[in-house]
This record gives C-alpha cells, sequence and structure tokens, in this order.
C-alpha cells in the first residue's frame, strides 16, 4: 500500500496518464466533475472494460479523453445521438455522456429531450458552467438573466433553461442537480445514475472564473465556490419546475428517481418477442 | 439463431428501395438508423420489419443528424451500420460523415437523390449531390461513392458499399436516385454461401499496444470495439495513432490528412469499377451512370444501328473517380458525351481525365431522365 501510494495517484487507472496535463483552467470545477465522476466508478468498482465515456465539445468534453476506458469525443452536440447508437448496438456497455451546458442544450437540444424521451440507457452528466468557456466565454442557454458575456455586453435578455426541469419533463427517470462544492453528494448521485436503468441526468452547477466568473464579478474559483456555498439549498424532490437559479438561491438536490423500462430493454425484448413468433411461424409450416 | 433469419434467396419482384434494404441485411448489416424522406422512406419501412427479424435494430431517431451519429456510435461497437436519406437529410449528414471520416468509421450511407436545391422536388430524380457526395464535409478526405443503375444493383452495391466500408474503414455512399429506388424490377438474391461479406481488420497485438489509428500497408488501421478491453480513444481532433488529439502539431497534420486521402486515393485501382460496352473501336464514347446510363446503353445501341461508331461507360464508382478509365477511351475516342442530371457537376471530372479530347455536356432536371433520343441526339450534335 505504501509503495502504490508513493508510485502515484490511487485513482490513476482511471485515468489516461498520455493525456495528462489535463487543458482546464485554474479555478475551473471540470476537474472536481471528473473527480467525483471516477469516486463513484471506484465505489462501484465498474468494469472499465464495459465503460464508454462519450463527450461532445467544450471544456467539459476533453472529459472523455481523461478517461481510461473505451472514449469517443463527438461533433459539438452529437455526443447523445453516437451514445444512443453504442447503446442500443451493446446494451451490456454502460454509457456516459459528459458534456457541457452548451453542447448538451443548444446545439445538441434536441437529442436530449428525444434521448429523455425514449428513455435511453445513458448516464448524462452535464458541467453547467453558464457559459461557452472554450470559445471564450459566450452567452448561452443556460446564461442568467442579465449576465455579462463577450456576446451579451450589455447584460443577458435571455432566459435560460431550467436543466433539471427540462430533464424531468422529457422523461428522464433520474434527476439530480448539485454545485461543485457538493462532492460527497454530487458521487452519490452520479452512482445512483450509474445504477439505474434508463436515461438519468446529474446536472452540476461548476464554477468558470477565467472565462465567466471575471466578467460577472467573481474572478476566482473560490469567490464563485462562496456564491454556491451562500445560495445553494438543498430540496430534495421538490418541483424541478421551481429548481431556480438566480443569484440569491441555487436549488439543489435530487428532484426525480422513479423506475421505467429503458428503450434498450424494450427494443430487445420486442426483438426476441419477433424472433419467437417467427420460429412458431416455421414449426406450423 | 431465428426463425426468419433467412435471406430471400430467390427471384423477386420489388423495388429498388426495398432491394437496397434486402442488401444491406445480405450484407451482414444489423443497425440501421433513419429518419424519414422521400424517396427513400421505404428503406427504413422495409428494415423496421426485417432487421428484428435477425436480432438487428432498427432505431428512427430524431433527425437525419442524429441518425448518422447513431450508426458510428453502432460501429464501434462492431456492427455493420447504414443511414438512408435524400438530399436535405445528406446535407444534414456531412458535418457527421466528415466525424466517420476522421474517425475511420466502417458505414453506409445511401442517398437516394431527388431534385434539389432544398427541399426541391421529393418525389423526382436528380443527380445533384454527386459533388456533394465528394466535398460536402469540410476538410479533405478521401471517400468512396457507388453509383446504381437498377434494382438489382441496389441490392448488389449495397452489399459492395459495406465490404468496400469494412475494408478501408471509411463511410461509403450509395448515391441513388428516385428511379431506381422506386422502380420495380426483377432482382435475384443469391443464396448466402454465395455472398460475398468482408469484414474490418481486427487488431492483432494484445491489449495494452493496440494503437488504434496505426495503419497497415494497406494505410489502414485494424478497428478494435468498445468493449473488448482495448480502452482506446476516438476523437474528431486531428490525433496521433493513439488517437490522442494533436491540435497544434502541423506534422500530425499533414500525416493523418494525407492518409485519409491516400487509403482511398492509393487503393482506387482495387475500388473502382467501371462497365464499358463497345468502346474498343468507339468515335464517340457516352459517360453515364444511374438511371441515366441506362437511356444511354439505348441510345448507344442505336448509334450503332445507324451506323455510328458508339460506346458507353456507365460508371458504377463516382468516388474515387475512374480518371485512368476515362483517360484511356479519351485516347481513342474523338468526342466524349456526358449527359447528366444536373447543371453539370461530374462531367468536370470527365473534362479534366478527358484532356484534350472534346467533352459535350446534356443537363436535363425534372420528372424524366433523358431519352435514347436525346442522347442519340446529342451524339449527332457533338460528330
Amino acid at each position: 500500500m505504501m509503495v502504490e501510494q508513493m508510485l502515484g495517484h490511487p485513482f490513476l487507472k482511471y485515468l489516461r496518464s498520455a493525456m495528462i496535463p489535463h487543458i482546464w483552467c485554474p479555478g475551473c470545477g471540470n476537474g472536481i466533475v471528473l473527480n467525483c465522476f471516477v469516486h463513484a466508478l471506484d465505489e462501484l468498482q465498474m468494469d472499465l472494460d464495459k465503460l464508454v465515456v462519450v463527450s461532445g465539445i467544450g471544456c467539459i468534453g476533453r472529459t472523455a479523453g481523461y478517461t481510461n476506458t473505451d472514449s469517443f469525443h463527438t461533433t459539438h452536440g452529437r455526443a447523445l445521438a453516437f451514445a444512443s447508437g453504442v447503446k442500443l448496438a451493446n446494451p451490456e456497455l454502460e454509457v456516459v455522456v459528459v458534456s457541457g451546458d452548451g453542447d448538451l442544450f443548444a446545439i445538441g437540444g434536441n437529442h436530449f429531450i428525444h434521448a429523455a424521451r425514449r428513455n435511453m440507457g445513458i448516464k448524462v452528466i452535464c458541467a453547467n458552467n453558464f457559459n461557452y468557456g472554450m470559445t471564450g466565454g459566450q452567452q448561452g442557454p443556460t446564461t442568467p438573466l442579465e449576465a455579462f458575456t463577450t456576446t451579451s455586453p450589455y447584460g443577458n435578455i435571455e432566459h435560460p433553461f431550467n436543466l433539471a426541469h427540462l430533464a424531468a419533463a422529457s422523461g428522464a427517470v433520474y434527476v439530480a442537480r448539485w454545485t461543485t462544492l457538493h462532492v460527497r453528494r454530487l458521487t452519490q448521485s452520479i452512482k445512483r445514475a450509474l445504477q439505474k436503468e434508463g436515461f438519468c441526468f446529474v446536472e452540476v452547477i461548476s464554477p468558470c472564473p477565467e472565462i465567466f466568473g471575471r466578467h460577472n464579478k467573481m474572478r476566482s474559483g473560490l469567490e464563485m465556490m462562496e456564491w454556491f456555498k451562500k445560495a445553494s439549498e438543498v430540496e430534495s424532490f421538490s418541483d424541478p419546475a421551481k429548481a431556480e437559479i438566480t443569484p440569491d438561491r441555487i436549488v439543489v438536490g435530487e428532484f426525480v428517481d422513479v423506475e421505467k423500462l429503458s428503450y434498450e430493454k424494450l427494443l430487445h425484448e420486442k426483438i426476441s418477442k419477433i424472433n419467437e413468433r417467427a420460429m412458431e411461424q416455421v414449426v406450423d409450416r | 439463431m431465428t426463425g426468419k433469419r433467412a435471406l430471400l434467396t430467390g427471384s423477386h419482384f420489388m423495388n429498388g428501395d426495398v432491394a437496397c434494404a434486402e442488401g444491406a441485411i445480405a450484407a451482414g448489416c444489423r443497425f440501421f438508423a433513419g429518419y424519414p424522406i422521400t424517396p427513400a422512406t421505404e428503406i427504413a419501412e422495409h428494415l423496421s420489419q426485417r432487421m428484428p427479424e435477425f436480432g438487428g435494430i432498427y432505431v428512427q431517431m430524431e433527425d437525419e443528424i442524429a441518425s448518422m451519429a447513431a450508426i458510428i456510435g453502432a460501429s464501434y461497437t462492431g456492427l455493420k451500420a447504414m443511414t438512408a436519406t435524400s438530399g436535405p437529410g445528406f446535407s444534414l449528414m456531412q458535418e457527421n460523415i466528415g466525424l466517420a471520416v476522421m474517425t475511420e468509421t466502417p458505414c453506409v450511407v445511401v442517398d437516394i437523390m431527388r431534385g434539389g436545391p432544398s427541399t426541391g422536388q421529393p418525389t423526382f430524380p436528380g443527380q445533384q449531390d454527386v459533388m456533394q457526395a465528394k466535398w460536402g464535409s469540410h476538410g479533405d478526405y478521401g471517400i468512396i461513392a457507388l453509383s446504381p443503375c437498377s434494382v438489382q444493383e441496389m441490392f448488389d452495391l449495397t452489399i459492395e458499399a459495406f465490404n468496400l466500408s469494412e475494408v478501408y474503414r471509411v463511410p461509403t455512399l450509395l448515391m441513388g436516385d428516385e428511379i431506381v429506388g422506386h422502380m420495380w424490377e426483377k432482382v435475384v438474391i443469391p443464396p448466402p454461401e454465395k455472398i460475398v461479406r468482408m469484414n474490418r481488420k481486427k487488431p492483432g497485438v494484445q491489449r495494452g499496444d493496440y494503437s488504434p489509428f496505426m495503419p497497415g500497408d494497406d494505410l489502414v488501421p485494424p478497428m478494435a470495439c468498445f468493449g473488448e478491453g482495448y480502452r482506446f480513444h476516438a476523437t474528431g481532433l486531428t490525433h496521433d495513432e493513439h488517437g490522442y488529439p494533436k491540435t497544434t502539431s502541423s506534422e500530425v497534420q499533414t500525416k493523418l490528412v494525407r492518409r485519409l486521402c491516400e487509403k482511398i486515393s492509393k487503393n482506387a485501382d482495387k475500388i473502382i469499377k467501371v462497365e464499358e460496352m463497345m468502346v474498343d473501336d468507339a468515335d464517340i464514347v457516352v459517360v453515364a451512370y444511374g438511371i441515366v446510363a441506362r437511356a444511354a446503353l439505348s441510345a448507344v445501341r442505336k448509334a450503332r444501328s445507324a451506323g455510328l461508331k458508339a460506346g458507353l461507360m456507365r460508371l458504377v464508382t463516382l468516388w474515387p473517380f475512374p480518371e485512368k478509365h476515362v483517360a484511356k477511351v479519351a485516347e481513342t475516342a474523338k468526342m466524349i458525351v456526358v449527359p447528366e442530371m444536373n447543371c453539370g457537376q461530374l462531367v468536370r471530372e470527365v473534362e479534366r481525365a478527358a484532356k484534350d479530347t472534346p467533352v459535350s455536356f446534356l443537363s436535363k432536371l425534372g420528372e424524366d431522365p433523358h431519352t435514347p433520343m436525346e442522347i442519340l441526339e446529342a451524339m449527332r450534335r457533338s460528330r
């Protein structure tokens, strides 16, 4: 044990060391998201040979490359569509999509609502940093009203999505939201998602001090975390429609945890039945 | 494993879209993702019924972007995968066709061409997407595109498309048109043992030693599947042999992109198929493809009866373009005629390959392809 500790990080086996160091800025929350994800994998003793991590484009999109599993970095917004192909083609694989708010809900929004509606057995971890960090901090579908970004220099006039509400309304069987401050509860939610059948959604409010925070009077990761600490209110299983994110209040918690047959299960059951029937017809003749 | 799991070996009367679907099943395709669009919908409809009988997956996605993404995902698990569409959907698929090129994903995309641009004429044929087939996604790459001229070829070339996509790890495009898609003709489906099925090369190395984008001598890398324990990464970013992003290396970009082009261009002789009829002594050669080639053959026969030394070169492969074949007939022919159902697309490639031999273009748009008489007239005019 001592030797192992001296040789490297205990979670090194979950990471592709050739891809490290990562590209993320100081104070970014993505490392915490990856850390919680890896903790969840470790606590569940997941079979890494049967795990596929898929990401879209954006800062958090690099996660697929950092995890030591089969992984795929898709085009912008298409992680869920690609992941649907993987999950249906081989339902034995655990398929996790780790991507950002812009990727999953602007350019990829249609794929999100349909994957949730179908209850596709994919686990989605969304780092929501309220803007497009990779391209330098533009306004996006989760940017709060009046927030400043490089493309809302006079203050944002677009109403943001409530991602937890959208996921719940679209049919997700598990919906949770935490901030990067809630590392234990976030890890527990990722574990819960990994153990459930069907479409699960875990939103992580994540600090982006270098790009988002500096335009909005939160220049350091610490200042952003202080906002999360001050504003977060745990209201588990409250109405996700009312789970607001404002400067004064960030409603977090688990919002949905229900059972529903997954698309891949229904599909493969259907395929079995069709073939049984076909066999009977052959026998009849 | 299952009851109805049988090819329809024998002679049938069916339409081209159905023949394409049966060809996919015969080729071993077990994953179809699509979105309804005229005149390709019948492919999806037929596969929604047939795929489950073979234990395969049919899924209707929310759009063509998702369909293309889903078949890439399915292919990475080891299944042979296909989507089918027409012009508007083909446009939507282009970005992910580029992703399939970059991640060297074997898959088949069927485009049953209709009149464009935009929504155009959904129930009329066209050959307006043939340049898009080559150049539709951004960046440089090699791709394979085939052109069926009959319902039988909708079956045969679908199998061929799968085989080429597997061998070269490249999306392969079947560029049909509304007529070959909707026309009913006789189709002969061979017994399973007579159908040639090619599969992607598997890695011959231990798990830890696998580099997913390290090519063999044929410039094609062996391909592992997700779930086999290789734990590899693939990305649309420029990447090295390990699949790791290298976005600021000119060397890696040059090496990768040149290989993506050359694995097709340097294997072109093995890929390309053309059909030549009466070209050896021909003064006038018609170069045609798809349904138009059928009228062209009739025109060439009429021309011969009228004492004209005419011949036909039918392009089965559109991309890589059969440059050498065209150049060769251009050496002896005095004139080349190219009829196309567009405003002049592949004719430019013919002109380039024909060098000094004059090339006459015959354009047609709308409901009907060229009649044999129209092509014959063009041959007479061009003399």
